[in-house]
């Protein structure tokens, strides 16, 4: 079952992208390359195995409850587009009630 | 027609932690924007969490608390929306395996105890804050601080059990009990500790379907989810009764006009593609640990409320106010330990002193009055040294200044005269220089005993022993009967 054109333009907006027709041919192609190739792991036979989260074999790693000095302000607004008053300032993104 | 309400309740509650969830941020109230951040609670590419394992205990600890089964293993996944407020594009959540599953929580209603069932209790990072518009002096921006951002939520989901907006508060009041008991959370309403999402449906009385569910987001006082719910089922009811239907949408409650109202947003799809988190590992949880947790588990409210009873003699009704908040709780014990009358002190706490918190907007950690000083006062009235009276006097000066009674006592000469030989003096004073009042009295106005007394307690400056005036007025008038 191939991925239509406007399940595509659906992730895209879902990740805020904005993408051109080439854009739209291209990811449709793609996208679809990448699930057939899930399509063919399919074949697998899987009976018994557990789903896997995680690919090491590790477990319960914990930091312990201890606060440490936090990253100065100045650093992690560096690279920030537009900062002001030590807030980052984004376009608004709540209507005016 | 009548309809039933149907009502189930999200609740986040801010973990009582030193530091964040994932990153080692200190969590602090009211710091100035984005001071308590780092490259992972700001979603920086390439960075690594780790888990709190105390914001771990805290969830495992809410979760045996209502009754939940507990997932052996446990994971985290990604829940994935784009908004400033959520740095990396995808909030750190649980979804399939939550760490604890199918619990309840018994509340009182009208008509007995009832158990509200719990669908989950799992663990989750919280979001930064938006600063809006004209708020921060820019109606075309928002202002982001992440200091909010990776501070430990615990999640509790209820199942559609409650039928009722009184059922709704006796829920809100007994979860928050339980969690400030448990110590899992401070609960300030007014930091944002609790966060409230209602759903709300109607449907006719006596049938099992379930009608069409709004949502109600950002609750965050016990009104608001009241004022709120109780908007929506009538605004449901309304539709239904003039043959409408009501439609699936999410509202926000709107305060000043007390209505509920569809969220604008520009978020059309909400479509969260959960998927484990590949940064964090699994997390076991052994048998061992969870008997660990149950063992070092607070005693609950309920528990405490019986034991009060059993132990300090208090009725069920004194007993279930001093066991309301842990403070409360705590206030009553130590001044218990400092002077054993538990029934003067929790009289005199749930009297004068609630009194005097409520004038001062004040509660039982913010109390001007140690439980010491309390202790004393209640001692010094039960051996006499002053009247009642008195100690209200004096309960309201210590509030005032912290001063223990004692001193306050002191300096004012307040100390009541309980020396027969010398109120019988007065006494006999005063019924001489009332000769009519005598007389009026032996014809029969026995309410006469109270002007007499009162002649005594003002020629004493108020610091007779108001019994012992009262028993020395009677005899000295009787004797007067006897002898004419």
């Amino acid at each position: 079952m191939p991925l239509t054109r406007e399940e595509v333009l659906h992730i895209a907006l879902l990740a805020r992208l904005e993408l051109d027709e080439e854009e739209i041919e291209r990811y449709t192609w793609e996208l679809n390359r990448i699930l057939e190739h899930i399509e063919k792991l399919k074949e697998l036979d899987i009976e018994g195995v557990e789903p896997t989260s995680h690919i090491l074999p590790l477990s319960n790693v914990f930091r312990e409850d201890e606060p440490t000095e936090p990253y100065p302000r100045e650093d992690l607004l560096a690279n920030a587009p537009d900062a002001v008053n030590g807030y980052f300032r984004v376009p608004r993104v709540v209507e005016e009630s | 027609m009548v309809f039933q309400p149907v009502i189930g309740l999200e609740v986040h509650a801010e973990l009582k932690t030193k530091s964040k969830v994932f990153c080692p941020c200190p969590v602090v109230w009211k710091a100035p924007p984005n001071t308590v951040t780092c490259p992972i609670c700001m979603g920086f590419p390439g960075v690594l969490p780790v888990l709190n394992r105390k914001a771990l205990e805290l969830t495992l600890r809410t979760a045996i608390a209502l009754n939940c089964h507990i997932h052996h293993q446990t994971i985290f996944e990604r829940k994935n929306y784009y908004y400033p407020d959520l740095p990396k594009g995808y909030q750190i959540s649980q979804k399939r395996i939550p760490i604890g599953f199918q619990g309840w929580l018994e509340i009182a209603t009208a008509s007995g105890r009832k158990k509200i069932r719990i669908h989950d209790v799992h663990l989750e990072e919280d979001t930064g804050k938006s600063v809006h518009g004209e708020e921060a002096g820019d109606p075309s921006a928002s202002f982001i601080d992440y200091n909010r951002s990776g501070v430990p939520l615990c999640e509790i989901i209820s199942e559609p059990d409650i039928h009722s907006v009184e059922e709704l508060e006796q829920f809100m009041i007994k979860l928050r009990q339980l969690l400030l008991f448990l110590d899992v959370s401070e609960c300030r309403m007014e930091r944002g500790h609790l966060r409230f999402e209602a759903s709300v449906s109607v449907r006719p009385q006596g049938t099992n379907t379930l009608g069409t569910r709004v949502e109600i987001k950002n609750l965050n006082s016990f009104r608001a989810v009241s004022g709120a719910v109780q908007a929506e089922i009538e605004r449901q009811i309304a539709l239904l009764k003039e043959g409408r239907s009501v439609q699936q949408q999410t509202m926000l409650w709107n305060e000043a006009s007390k209505r509920t109202e569809p969220m604008r947003t520009k978020e059309t799809a909400h479509d969260y593609r959960y998927f484990p988190e590949p940064d964090l590992v699994p997390v076991l949880i052994s048998d061992e640990w969870l008997a660990q947790i149950r063992q070092t588990l607070p005693e609950t409210a309920d528990e405490k409320t019986l034991r009060f009873v059993r132990v300090y003699g208090l009725s069920e009704k004194e007993a279930e106010l001093l066991t309301a908040t842990p403070a409360v709780a705590h206030f009553f014990e130590s001044a218990v330990r400092h002077f054993h009358d538990p029934k003067g002190i929790g009289n005199w706490m749930l009297g004068d002193l609630q009194g005097l918190l409520n004038e001062s907007q004040k509660d039982w950690e913010t109390c001007p009055v140690s439980p010491e000083s309390l202790a004393q006062l209640v001692q010094l009235i039960d051996d006499q040294t002053i009247s009642v009276r008195m100690a209200k006097e004096v309960l309201r000066e210590m509030f005032a200044t912290g001063r223990a009674p004692k001193t306050i006592v002191s300096e004012k000469g307040l100390v009541q005269i309980a020396d027969q030989d010398y109120v019988r003096k007065v006494v006999i004073q005063v019924i001489n220089n009332h000769p009519h009042a005598v007389a009026d009295y032996l014809s029969g106005k026995d309410k006469l005993i109270g002007f007499f007394v009162g002649q005594v307690m003002k020629a004493t400056g108020g610091k007779a022993n108001p019994q012992l005036a009262n028993r020395l007025v009677r005899e000295a008038l009787e004797s007067r009967r006897t002898s004419s």
